[in-house]
């Protein structure tokens, strides 16, 4: 009956059309390592639900592998589980988990190298070192995955989605936590990362490095270590997103560091330690986005020049701007700023009196963090009255001049 | 204890000026909620309240209150009734009427724009600093005999603790800005009830900003129960003791 | 039934009271006189407990009072002064007092209740009533628990005559009862039809307490509280019956 079965599939397949290698425990195929071998490009191999443990695999073949009810791949917390190194494979409906850690090299559960139109999708990943780690790949597809680390210490976990030197990548859907950087992407262009959701990963959201004229939008990056990192990097768009409850001493719903031509539009930073952070950062265009309840919606470092901040809302921040320095070369305007008490006699909407944002008390924390324990003192907000009345400290041109009378529609 | 306090109570809460403050209570938190767009700028204003206008109100009126019932508190005294039941039902009767007009003017608004933690947070410290700076003030009071001085006194000790306190921390924390102040800052907030109530209060309503700081103390004091527990634990201290030093004071007195 | 023994007492600079001595005994009407600030009232507010003596012991039916409140039951006490929560209502009052003394309502004296008609205005506030209307409450507040001890402080002073009277005759009243009265005033003369004992104190010091009798006999034709008029005055004596007044025979019994 199997021998039947399999001649079946070999005729089928020789009459042009692709094969389906079935693997499973009781089938004529039992392992997946055989029923690579086995196929050919443009056939596809369905795993039947199980156990398989089967050591390191590798993939050069263009081919699909499906998993029903999610087979699960077990790397016996030994071995990088999946290798593909090909084009044209799809891979989807597997749970890969115990992926072995090496210190040497990057294990992963999925790994993409040199590949190109390769699909992840819907896939679930678990106990791993990195979950899917793409590197020299174009047009890789990643979506869809559930991938939840365990995390233990920066050193010893590694990223969720990891993309190093790629092209054209698309990153979707995907639900990451409990990996050091939920979201990696280094040396990567013309890419998109989109309604993603990564939170509760030990260092960023999504970590984003020498990576050119990319966009993410849509996602949602809550509760990491340290938010969102966008460093070193060229017109990126990013829109729509959500910076949610990224707390400490060092968590930013972004922090931005050496970036440049970039836009950042529509997102919402709520509850976030820093909003944006902003490190030598040049001719961005930041507008429409709200700032609600952060510690500091933003924090411009003095080395942030010709950046514009337009039609924003602040409200709830318990500072709205911070800086280090008494020099401010970017431009506010039209923004609503809740602490705005001015008044508005000519009706158009906007206040006659300029805003300030950066208060003589967010100046003080700068130099010295203890004092951050009077926050919302009397004295102290008798201190920024006065400071407000007579400025001394805080920098006199970062002013928002048209500051809105009423929060914007967003 | 109830047999006195009650008609202390009663009194009080048929006093004009307790009716006077409910209604600014009430009318202030009101205009808040409704004018404000989003009800964490109005929280901040009933913060500052809570802050500012209640311990002085505590301590204004718990003062002229103790003044004019001096000849009350005798007759009491000629009565088989110990001195200490005396203080306790004149400090129960004002703290308690006190706090019905706070639980009015700002419960009832927050109750219905905001019932949330920041909320519940705001109404503990409220209710918390009232019945502290009634104790202070019956402290305050039990040791002058004249009127203006005690009243005088009153207002000292509210710019203490609202201002000059703060003020002091904050040259502190200039002036010594080399050393490792972490360790000591906490204790020494601890000092003015104003402060614990305002960062109990800031946890909810600014905990972001507040995660910001380094100090691994901190961080387990603001996430973790403790600082609800100290801050119950300072706020009883801060009535226990001031109450305490005014019965000891008051049994010595002579009338 | 009280027994002052080397009573001193000193406000600061002020000797108010001098190693006074005294025993007052049952069925007694004292009435204790003197110049203003001669230490009346400080010695009263002694018996009461308000004032706490610097030298000496006084013992109240054999109890040493310091630190006990109970003796104070047996005790009615009319103030100089009586003000009152000015919420209060006069029912109230009389409640609150009924409630810390728990004597039970039919053993209760609600003579000058009845005779000052306090009933019908049982529900006003005390701030609407006149000081002669809150010394009638304060008398009858001092009646009211059928007390062994009556201290009344100036009691006619600010009462109507037709009070006055009614007053008087409730003293006279509780005197056949057997009880100990003491009375402070700066005259004598509306009271001496029913004192027995007169206590003269001046700048802290006794300088004398004798049986009316005596006294009379001592001072012969002259009217009793013409005579202490003068020497509060001041007067120099020369009236040979001072000396006399002021000669302690040793034969006399010393109360």
């Amino acid at each position: 009956m199997h021998r039947l079965a399999l001649i079946l599939l070999l005729f089928l397949s020789a009459n042009g059309f692709s094969r389906n290698i079935i693997v499973g425990k009781n089938q004529p195929v039992s392992s997946i390592r055989k029923a690579i071998e086995i196929a050919k490009d443009f056939d596809s191999i369905t795993v039947l639900p199980g156990v398989y443990k089967e050591g390191a695999l590798q993939l050069t073949k263009s081919l699909t592998i499906i998993g029903q009810n999610y087979p699960i791949l077990d790397g016996e917390n030994k071995y990088e589980i999946l290798l593909i190194s090909g084009q044209n494979i799809t891979v989807t409906g597997l749970a890969f988990r115990n992926s072995g850690y090496s210190a040497l090299n990057d294990y992963a559960s999925i790994k993409l190298v040199d590949a190109s139109k390769v699909t992840i999708a819907a896939n679930k990943i678990t106990n791993a070192y990195f979950a899917i780690h793409v590197s020299n790949t174009s047009y890789a597809t990643i979506k869809n995955n559930n991938i939840t680390g365990t995390p233990t210490s920066e050193q010893l976990t590694g990223n969720g989605i990891h993309l190093w030197k790629s092209r054209y990548a698309l990153i979707e859907n995907n639900t990451i936590q409990g990996h050091r950087d939920g979201i990696y992407f280094e040396f990567v262009t013309n890419s998109t990362i989109r309604n993603n959701h990564s939170e509760k990963n030990i260092r960023y959201g999504l970590h984003f490095m020498f990576s050119n004229d990319d966009a993410y939008l849509n996602n949602t990056f809550k509760d990491n270590g340290a938010g969102v990192a966008v460093m070193y990097s060229k017109k990126v768009k990013m829109e729509n997103n959500h910076f949610d409850q990224n707390w400490g001493p060092s968590a930013y719903g972004i922090l931005l560091k050496d970036i440049s031509d970039s836009y950042i539009s529509h997102n919402t930073f709520y509850k976030n330690t820093v909003g944006i952070h902003m490190e030598g950062t040049s001719r961005m265009t930041i507008e429409r986005n709200k700032f609600k309840e952060n510690g500091w919606a933003i924090k411009v470092q003095a080395s942030c020049e010709n950046n514009s901040f337009q039609r924003n809302n602040f409200t709830g921040n318990s500072f709205d701007v911070g800086t280090n320095g008494s020099l401010s070369l970017n431009e506010f305007s039209n923004n609503y700023w809740d602490k705005y008490e001015g008044y508005d006699i000519n009706r158009d909407g906007v206040g006659d009196v300029p805003y300030h944002p950066v208060s003589m008390y967010s100046m003080i924390i700068e130099q010295n963090p203890n004092a951050l324990m009077l926050l919302r003192s009397f004295t102290v907000q008798l201190l920024d009255k006065a400071e407000k009345a007579i400025p001394s400290l805080t920098p006199e041109n970062l002013v928002d001049k048209k500051p809105m009378m009423k929060s914007l529609k967003l | 204890m109830m047999k006195v306090s009650k008609y202390v109570l009663y009194d009080i809460l048929r006093s004009k000026i307790v009716l006077a403050y409910t209604l600014f209570l009430l009318i202030v938190s009101l205009s808040m909620f409704n004018m404000e767009e989003n009800s964490s700028k109005a929280m901040l204003s009933l913060l500052n309240i809570v802050l500012i206008v209640l311990p002085l109100v505590s301590l204004v009126f718990t003062t002229i209150h103790y003044y004019n019932s001096y000849e009350f508190i005798e007759l009491m005294s000629s009565q088989p009734m110990s001195r200490t039941r005396i203080i306790i039902s004149e400090f129960a009767g004002v703290s308690v009427s006190l706090l019905s007009a706070f639980l009015v003017g700002v419960g009832l608004p927050i109750l219905l724009y905001a019932p949330d933690e920041t909320g519940f947070a705001l109404l503990l410290t409220g209710m918390a600093l009232t019945v502290v700076f009634v104790a202070i003030a019956f402290f305050a009071s039990v040791r002058s005999r004249d009127k203006a001085r005690g009243i005088g006194a009153a207002l000292l000790l509210w710019f203490y603790f609202t201002l000059i306190f703060d003020g002091l921390i904050l040259l502190m924390i200039f002036n010594l800005s080399d050393y490792p102040l972490e360790k000591i800052t906490l204790p020494l907030i601890s000092l003015n009830p104003i402060d614990v109530g305002r960062i109990f209060v800031t946890l909810k309503m600014d905990i972001s900003a507040l995660m910001g700081v380094t100090s691994a103390l901190y961080k387990d004091f603001f996430t973790s129960s403790t600082g609800l527990l100290f801050t119950i634990g300072i706020m009883l201290l801060w009535t226990v003791l001031p109450l305490w030093l005014a019965i000891r004071r008051f049994n010595k007195k002579d009338l | 039934m009280i027994s002052i023994e080397h009573i001193s007492k000193r406000f600061r600079k002020l000797q108010v009271l001098e190693d006074i001595n005294a025993n007052m005994e049952k069925g007694q009407v004292i009435s204790l006189i003197g110049p203003n600030g001669s230490g009346k009232t400080t010695l009263i507010k002694s018996i009461l407990g308000m004032v706490r003596p610097d030298k000496g012991k006084i013992t109240v039916d054999g109890h040493v009072i310091s630190g006990d409140h109970s003796y104070r039951a047996n005790i009615g006490y009319m103030p100089q002064i009586g003000r009152y929560p000015d919420n209060m209502r006069i029912g109230q009052l009389f409640r609150m007092i009924e409630n810390i003394r728990g004597v039970a309502a039919d053993k209760q004296d609600e003579t000058l209740i009845r005779q000052f008609e306090l009933e019908k205005i049982y529900d006003k506030p005390m701030r609407t009533l006149s000081g002669g209307t809150r010394q009638k409450v304060s008398a009858a507040l001092a009646f009211l628990f059928d007390p062994a001890i009556l201290i009344l402080d100036e009691p006619t002073a600010g009462l109507d005559p037709l009070s006055s009277e009614l007053l008087k005759d409730k003293i006279i009243a509780e005197k056949k009862k057997n009880k100990l009265i003491l009375i402070t005033s700066h005259i004598l003369s509306d009271l001496d039809e029913l004192t027995t004992h007169v206590m003269y104190l001046q700048e802290g010091k006794l300088q004398f307490f004798k049986d009316m009798q005596t006294l009379q006999e001592e001072t012969g034709e002259l009217r009793l509280g013409k005579a202490i008029a003068r020497i509060m005055k001041g007067e120099k004596l020369t009236n040979e019956w001072i000396d006399k007044i002021l000669e302690v025979k040793k034969d006399e019994k010393i109360y």
